[in-house]
């Protein structure tokens, strides 16, 4: 092989090697952007039907209610403005309070209800994940329009 | 008084860091070799003055002086003495300190490098280094100090997060600084270089042992918050893609491709523009690392008390100083290399694809940890990136590399057939076969085939790398031994075939099960019983809790008695998991407990971890195999007689 040719075979392997690479990066990229929706977003319709989001929001005292003999369990979240019921079956984190903040991964199903695989709060007493306490401020500016 | 005192000589440290930020260098460009001689001795004396400071803060803990604002919000008086010591980097402002304190470390071994640099050379890497101190120190003053009083003190502390009170955390933080902040020394060699004579190989024989030391610590560092993660959290997960763990990883993967880049530089006297700009990327990835974690605007359990303006610093920071050795890199770009008389099966080859592969997986892990922060930055909404992002990019990135490997280390430099490197693989690559075969023959389940595959990759590299070694250690003579730099690249290549078996069994065959129990009950999970036993009440010295017993059996045999607990820590009533792990070298049973509910049952997480403490033994060949390689003679050589470019 002559080196010019060695030089164009090795671009074009290069050039092919990171458009490949580049479309698979983008394609799961796609895939797994998981979008954050507050309650008050939810209820006016925002929220993808099909496609897995987090939802975050403080957990309303004395809404946990305990599935019977196994580990489900309800709750409603809350930005003040809109509440959201979510279900969730598993462990939850050991910060997970009524009257705190959480987010939760998972999706709505038909019945409105949200169906959660994975439920998240943080490791701090005084924390409140950001996408809360943004969502809590926006529905504050909400009701002070109404 | 003493903290007055410490406070004191930490401004003195800052007034030292201006000093060697300047003199070195007005000493260097006008040949002043006293001036240039300042570097050494400011270097030294920064690093002093910062340690007392250390050493004042650590002894406010030790004594519980809770004016301090920084103590009484990170310690308490019944906290052990040895968390007490580990608290002092507990929070941002210690952290920083810690920061400065490794930073100072290393510039005061670089005083102590004795080989061949000029003077010259060493007072400017200096002066860099005096540079990126200043602007820590400065940051730490004004917006982070640890040093603050607040009167009247109160009666006792905060105490320190529950999560952080843990044999890990104490190690783990000042080994992944000592790697982040390791790598300023490789950026300052860089920018030097820039600044003088320009990049040569024996510039890279000069570099590569700082950046095996960076890299090998921030290994350590990283395997560590792993492990920790592991057994603290009470999850049973190693990883999790969070954007702090994305923040150390990012600079270790550019870290990676450096190393064998450097080693390109030093051997042929090629790629020096992309070493050169490996060396300040991999900085400045870590110092975006810093922002991530400190500027609070990540979602994560690691962003502790944070706060905006420290992020805006960090920010004007990182870009300044990755700005200013960019525009250093522009007006001095080392010469392009000439790769003409090479054959395209050369050692370059691999090495140069080695670069292409792990730049593409740093990029595709910033674009996964930037840019859902950006989105949030432009008001276009929240949003996160999904762990299965990195997995479906990365592992279809790993498998090139693992065959990279096998073929690269038995490349010749320069002239080389594919002819010839193929057939000296055959038996390698049979025998890398039948033991894949063998494992696939063992594993059940629906990924076996993928988890053959990876094993095939792993194997592979394992296998060609003990039969070079096995070569190499034959033909060693007295006169001519086996380089420790060989040895060290044998055992890290090693460590990563380890760590990627760890991966892929742990990833594939790991079984979760989530279930309500009350003592008395059994339940089966994959092939065991787990029994429920019996549950106490625990008292610690700044917790109280309760503590289960958990006998795991298979085929009737007690194979594990476990003792999960769940703790409520008295001074932030914080709870806390620690979960009940029995560690084997082909498997983990990893049992933790949920909440209680209602009156008797718990939630009870069960857990078994296949071969996932080899992902950390994996980590530890690679670091060692760092450090083995960066003890090469060759780099402490004292070289009177410049050799020629292209020795081997």
């Amino acid at each position: 092989m002559s080196p010019r040719k060695k030089k164009m075979l090795t671009l074009a392997l290069a050039v092919a090697g990171l458009a490949l690479a580049t479309a698979l990066i983008l394609t799961a990229f796609e895939k797994n952007l998981m979008y954050f929706y507050s309650p008050s977003e939810i209820a006016m319709g925002d929220a993808p039907e099909n496609r897995p989001f987090r939802i975050g929001g403080m957990v309303v005292k004395g809404s946990v209610i305990r599935e019977k003999d196994t580990l489900g369990v309800w709750f409603n979240l809350t930005d003040y403005a809109h509440e959201r019921m979510v279900y969730y079956k598993g462990i939850l984190p050991d910060l997970f309070r009524e009257g705190q903040g959480i987010v939760a991964k998972g999706g709505l199903n038909e019945t409105g209800l949200f169906v959660a695989t994975e439920v998240l709060a943080k490791h701090d007493e005084n924390y409140m994940p950001p996408e809360v306490a943004d969502a809590l401020k926006k529905s504050q500016k909400y009701q002070n329009l109404k | 008084m003493i903290i007055e005192l410490g406070h004191f000589s930490i401004v003195l440290a800052l007034i030292c860091s201006v000093m060697l930020s300047i003199i070195p260098i007005i000493g260097a460009q006008t040949n002043n070799a006293h001036l240039m001689a300042i570097a050494k001795s400011a270097a030294r004396a920064q690093f002093l003055l910062v340690f007392l400071g250390f050493l004042a803060l650590t002894w406010a803990f030790v004594t519980n002086d809770f004016s301090l604002t920084y103590v009484a919000s990170n310690s308490n008086s019944s906290l052990p003495l040895g968390f007490r010591i580990s608290a002092v980097w507990g929070a941002h402002e210690g952290s920083l300190l810690l920061w400065v304190l490794i930073l100072s470390i290393w510039m005061a071994a670089f005083t102590c490098s004795n080989n061949d640099m000029p003077l010259k050379f060493k007072a400017r890497v200096l002066a860099i280094l005096g540079i990126i101190s200043f602007g820590f120190l400065i940051f730490m003053l004004f917006t982070s100090n640890p040093f603050l009083r607040s009167l009247p003190s109160p009666a006792n502390g905060l105490d320190l997060n529950p999560l952080l009170q843990d044999l890990g955390l104490i190690i783990h933080p000042p080994l992944l600084y000592a790697g982040y902040v390791g790598f300023s020394v490789p950026f300052a060699l860089a920018v030097a270089a820039l600044l003088g004579d320009g990049v040569n190989p024996e510039w890279a024989r000069w570099a590569r042992p700082w950046v095996l030391v960076a890299w090998s610590f921030l290994t350590i560092g990283i395997s560590l918050g792993s492990w920790w993660a592991y057994y603290e959290l009470g999850w049973g997960g190693w990883w999790f893609w969070d954007p702090v763990e994305n923040a150390s990883f990012m600079p270790w993967l550019l870290g990676t491709a450096l190393v064998h880049s450097l080693a390109a530089s030093e051997k042929r006297n090629i790629f020096k523009s992309w070493t050169i700009l490996l060396a300040i990327a991999t900085f400045g990835l870590s110092l975006i690392g810093t922002f991530l974690v400190r500027s609070g605007i990540l979602t994560s359990v690691h962003a502790f008390a944070t706060d905006p303006t420290r992020g805006v610093f960090i920010l004007a920071f990182l870009t300044i100083v990755i700005g200013g050795a960019l525009a250093v890199f522009a007006a001095n770009k080392p010469q392009s290399d000439s790769l003409a008389d090479n054959s395209l099966a050369a050692r370059e080859t691999f090495l140069l694809t080695n670069s292409i592969v792990l730049s593409v997986a740093t990029a595709t892990v910033l674009l996964g940890t930037l840019y859902p922060l950006l989105i949030d930055a432009l008001g276009l909404g929240k949003m996160s990136v999904g762990a299965p992002y990195f997995n479906s990019v990365f592992i279809p990135l790993m498998v090139p590399l693992l065959m990279l490997i096998g073929f690269g280390q038995t490349a010749h430099w320069r002239r080389d057939s594919f002819r010839r490197l193929f057939s000296i693989a055959k038996y390698p690559a049979a025998c890398a076969t039948t033991l894949a075969v063998g494992a696939w023959a063992m594993l059940e389940g629906t990924g076996a085939i993928q988890a053959a595959l990876a094993l095939l990759m792993a194997f592979w590299v394992i296998v060609t790398t003990l039969k070079n070694l096995y070569l190499q250690l034959s033909n060693a003579t007295k006169i001519s031994p086996v380089r420790r730099a060989f040895l060290g690249q044998s055992v890290a290549h090693i460590g990563f075939a380890v760590t990627v078996i760890g991966v892929t069994l742990v990833s594939i065959y790991s079984v979760e099960k989530h279930v309500r129990m009350s003592p008395g009950e059994s339940i089966e999970f994959s092939s065991y019983q787990a029994t429920f036993n019996s549950i106490k009440k625990i008292t610690g010295p700044n917790y109280s809790g309760v503590e289960a017993t958990f006998n795991v059996t298979q085929d009737e045999k007690i194979i594990a008695v476990l003792f999960p607990q769940k703790r409520n820590y008295n001074a932030g009533s914080q709870t806390m998991t620690e979960a009940g792990i029995s560690a084997g070298i082909t498997k983990d049973i990893y049992i933790a407990l949920g909440e209680k509910i209602d009156t008797e049952d718990w939630g009870v997480r069960l857990n078994i971890k296949p071969f996932v403490r080899w992902i950390w033994f994996g980590a530890f060949l690679m670091a060692a195999g760092g450090m083995i390689a960066a003890s090469d003679l060759r780099f402490q050589r004292l070289n009177k007689n410049r050799h020629p470019s292209t020795q081997t």
